[in-house]
């Protein structure tokens, strides 16, 4: 430990680093995704209306991936409890659509009303991962199932009653998926939409992440900010300077669940549906593997990592059903969807145990 | 001597990191028997060239080395640690390689215990065949016994104290019946006085065997003490080898850094006199392995107060408790007014600072930047590199002004680096320290505490990192209080020097006292 022979970079170990820095397994991913857009336009698949899937399908889901930074930040690691935040904003879609509202009034009240459900939630969320420092992402995972699993008894037992999210016959209780086109469907990505030809850009949707995703950027410019990276990266470092770590630690959750929760409403209003019951277990993980395909890993995470990240696993997602589909016949899309997000997030967890030995 | 071959001969070794040449044309003899003390700066390339002979992989897969080694005359190759075992080369690192939950004796001949047959393995083969405890523990007390030290082979690891593990460790090595080589890296770094001079005594009862022992320490006095030969590297270059009896401590380090280190002490200024700004009264603190029972003290404003004593005697638990970071009790009286403790940040509020002895865990964010190691606790604590935005409402990160105060700080304490945005765990452990005190001094405190300063860092870092010290004394008006396990340390920048001895203040004496009073206290009220 005494020497530490730091080799000088030469040019040649400067492009080497840097690919290193890259991450094999993201130059593989990039590299399959620039052959899938290449080999499109001789499917028979229009090159345009592709790239109007990817960047829908990122402006829906690029928030919920926004929502791992904070948690990531503060050393929480990634958080696979993110359905805790999706459930807020479930309440929050539901009760509003409840009490009346339309357009984009109920897009609004949704956000309103979630607010305090993801503020009391991530804070309950917040005190259980402080009490079990070092084990937050295995706790967060079975957070997520348990908060998911009691929702579903309550999507039942509340007492909704607008015909348009019932079930018919009963008059109670939620059915599991229902459109919003009568509510809020679209009410981001049809604002200042640009169509040219088949490609069309979901304009406000993008703008409505930019804006979230800049004022987060803001956020880990500022003293509390900078404390809670400070809190990631050594929290006895951050504790003797004074710091309070676990109410960063708290803020942190707190920040993530109500960015999942507006993340979700995002989501649905591109997607035109809302999905209850056990959907939310299935937004957990595309999210976690969208990040770390960015670069982040469990301690560090950029807006930079979610927006290369996102564009990354989304476009994956959306080009292959279809080039495959017209280039065999076969639908292996599932299939490497799933290989794709569980191989990456176990690369990365192998990576973190790299960095703490 | 010349006619017999030497055990050990290495010809010509260079070694290169990614085209940095760290080892340049080295050739080093060893004779059977003979004690060889290897010094040099941090980064002069010493780990480099034991990993060499012991064969790390750390060196195969950075392309190996070039050079011959020569074993009895006999040339060989060692590519991995076990070829290096194979030819009776043994070496205790600096961190220990033990099984917490095993005892001495299972460490020591781990995989290698006498074994006893069976029923089992008579009927399934000799992977079943039972471990012979009675053989063990002769095997390991006869190994023990070499060392001629007193350690229990049947307690666990995880009940010894620190001296005891890094015996085991030599006893592990010294149990191997071929072995005639063993590398020590830095065994005394981490003993107490008495356990270092015990193994001292181990290291000469290895050469009378015939074991050749290469001695890496800091510690010059130990090499003068037990070695025949002392060899000097500096920048990957050997660039002295002398019997060490024709040398002295400040020839040595000369060689060491290439340039004189001032250790004249006659321009010492008057003890100060002043009132005192921090009053200590029956302090207890529950920091584990360093206890701090009973202790009042007084420090007198504008003074460098230095804490010495044995380690375990509660020297680290006094700064570590008023500062919050471990439970304590008692009152602290700062400035005329109370400090509460157990709240860091209140003490951090008052302007006092403490530059932890834990490095790598309490002093350092190692994967940020250089940049925010310094600035951050200021920019918390006393909201400084920050602008105000909207009226005050957001506190945003001035980084124009960090990188400033950074550089300030990089050529004040003359911290070698590539740059303010270098990540502080890629430093030395010298420019770490100093990167710990700039932090410290950019909160512009009233009253600094600093714990170990100098351990684990060279001598031309040590000298620096002391100047800085006593430069930001007399500039800034500074009460400082350094605590360290190193006497004469203390002794060449303090004024007074309070000694801790089981928990309490055996006594404080001025500076200037001789090291025989500062001896007695030490050991007055040991526990």
């Amino acid at each position: 430990m005494s020497d530490n022979h730091r080799p000088v970079p030469s040019a040649g170990d400067g492009i080497r680093g840097a690919l290193r820095e890259f991450g094999l397994p993201r130059i593989i991913i990039a590299a399959f995704l620039l052959l899938m857009f290449i080999i499109a336009p001789f499917t028979g698949v229009n090159f345009w209306s592709q790239i109007t899937n990817v960047t829908n399908r990122f402006s829906w889901n690029a928030v919920l991936v926004l929502a791992m930074v904070p948690m990531v930040h503060s050393g929480c690691g990634l958080n696979f409890g993110l359905p805790v935040g999706i459930i807020a904003g479930l309440l929050g879609v539901t009760m509003s659509i409840e009490l009346g509202f339309t357009g984009l009034a109920s897009f609004v009240m949704a956000i309103v009303i979630a607010t305090p459900f993801a503020l009391m939630f991530g804070m309950a969320y917040g005190w259980l991962l402080n009490k079990i420092k070092g084990g937050e992402m295995m706790i967060a995972t079975y957070v997520g199932f348990s908060v998911v699993s009691f929702f579903c008894m309550m999507w039942l037992i509340l007492p909704y009653k607008k015909p348009d999210m019932a079930w018919g016959f009963e008059g109670t209780g939620l059915r599991t998926t229902f459109p919003v086109d009568r509510y809020f469907g679209g009410v981001l990505s049809n604002f200042l939409k640009i169509e040219i030809g088949k490609l069309v850009i979901p304009t406000g949707a993008l703008l409505f992440f930019a804006l979230l995703a800049f004022l987060m950027w803001a956020f880990l410019h500022t003293k509390t900010g900078t404390a809670m990276t400070a809190v990631g990266s050594n929290p006895t470092f951050a504790r003797a300077a004074g710091i309070n770590v676990d109410r960063i630690r708290m803020l942190s959750v707190v920040m993530s669940t109500w960015l999942a929760a507006v993340g979700i409403l995002v989501y649905e209003q591109g997607f035109g549906f809302v999905q209850l019951y056990n959907a939310p277990f299935n937004m957990a993980l595309p999210a976690v593997s969208a990040i770390l395909i960015g670069g982040a890993t469990a301690n560090k995470a950029s807006i930079t990592n979610v927006v290369i990240g996102t564009i990354l696993f989304q476009g994956i997602v959306t080009m292959t059903p279809t080039v495959m589909n017209g280039l065999i016949n076969l639908d292996i899309s599932e299939v490497l969807r799933v290989v794709v997000s569980n191989g990456m997030i176990l690369y990365a967890l192998t990576r973190k145990a790299e960095v703490t030995k | 001597m010349s006619n017999t071959t030497p055990l050990l001969q290495m010809k010509s070794i260079r070694k290169n990191f990614f085209g940095n040449q760290v080892l340049k044309d080295i050739n080093l003899t060893l004779n059977e028997g003979e004690v060889l003390g290897l010094v040099g700066e941090n980064g002069a390339g010493k780990s480099t060239l034991m990993k060499i002979l012991f064969g790390m992989n750390e060196i195969r897969e950075t392309g190996g080395y070039e050079g011959d080694i020569l074993m009895n005359g006999e040339k060989v190759t060692i590519g991995t640690s076990f070829d290096a075992l194979a030819h009776g080369i043994g070496m205790v690192h600096q961190e220990f390689s033990l099984i917490p939950g095993f005892t001495a004796t299972e460490n020591i001949l781990l995989n290698r215990e006498p074994q006893k047959k069976s029923i089992m393995s008579e009927v399934f083969g000799q992977r079943l065949n039972i471990t012979d405890r009675k053989k063990m523990d002769a095997a390991s007390a006869a190994a023990i016994d070499k060392m001629g030290v007193q350690i229990d082979g049947g307690m666990v690891i995880s009940d010894m104290p620190v001296g005891h593990k890094q015996f085991t460790e030599i006893a592990r090595e010294l149990s191997k019946d071929n072995l005639k080589l063993l590398i020590l890296d830095e065994p005394t770094a981490v003993l107490t006085e008495q356990e270092a001079l015990a193994l001292l005594d181990s290291i000469r009862a290895m050469s009378r065997r015939g074991i050749a022992v290469i001695f890496i320490t800091h510690r010059l006095q130990e090499i003068l003490d037990v070695c025949d030969t002392v060899a000097v590297m500096r920048d990957g270059v050997l660039v002295q080898r002398i019997p060490a009896a024709e040398t002295s401590i400040p020839e040595i380090t000369r060689w060491m850094v290439g340039r004189n280190i001032d250790t004249d002490h006659s321009g010492r200024r008057p003890v100060p006199e002043t009132e005192p700004i921090m009053t200590i009264e029956h302090l207890w603190v529950d920091m584990p392995g360093e206890t701090v029972r009973d202790v009042n003290l007084e420090v007198r404003r504008g003074e460098i107060l230095g804490i010495g004593g044995l380690a375990g005697q509660g020297k680290l638990g006094i700064p570590n408790g008023i500062m919050g970071l471990y439970a304590s009790g008692g009152s602290v009286t700062f400035d005329g007014e109370s400090i509460p403790l157990n709240q860091p940040r209140r003490c951090l509020d008052r302007q006092l600072a403490f530059v932890s002895e834990d490095r790598r865990g309490v002093g350092l964010l190692l994967h940020e930047s250089l940049e925010w190691n310094i600035s951050f606790p200021a920019m918390q604590i006393h909201d400084k590199f920050l602008r105000s935005l909207l009226g005050g409402l957001i506190k945003w990160r001035d980084d124009r002004a960090i990188q400033e105060v950074t550089r300030k700080y990089i050529d004040e304490l003359q911290i070698r680096c590539t740059g303010p945005r270098q990540k502080a765990k890629e430093l030395s452990g010298g420019n770490q320290q100093k990167i710990c005190l700039a932090k410290a001094f950019a909160l512009e405190p009233k009253f600094l505490f600093v714990s170990e300063p100098t351990r684990g860092i060279d001598v031309g870092a040590k000298a620096l990192v002391l100047q800085a010290l006593e430069k930001f004394n007399r500039e800034s008006g500074v009460t400082i209080v350094m605590i360290s396990s190193e006497l004469e340390e203390l002794r060449s920048v303090c004024d007074r020097i309070a000694i801790v001895s089981g928990g309490r203040i055996a006594g404080i004496l001025p500076a200037v006292e001789s090291s025989e009073r500062f001896g007695e206290l030490m050991v007055s009220q040991v526990i």
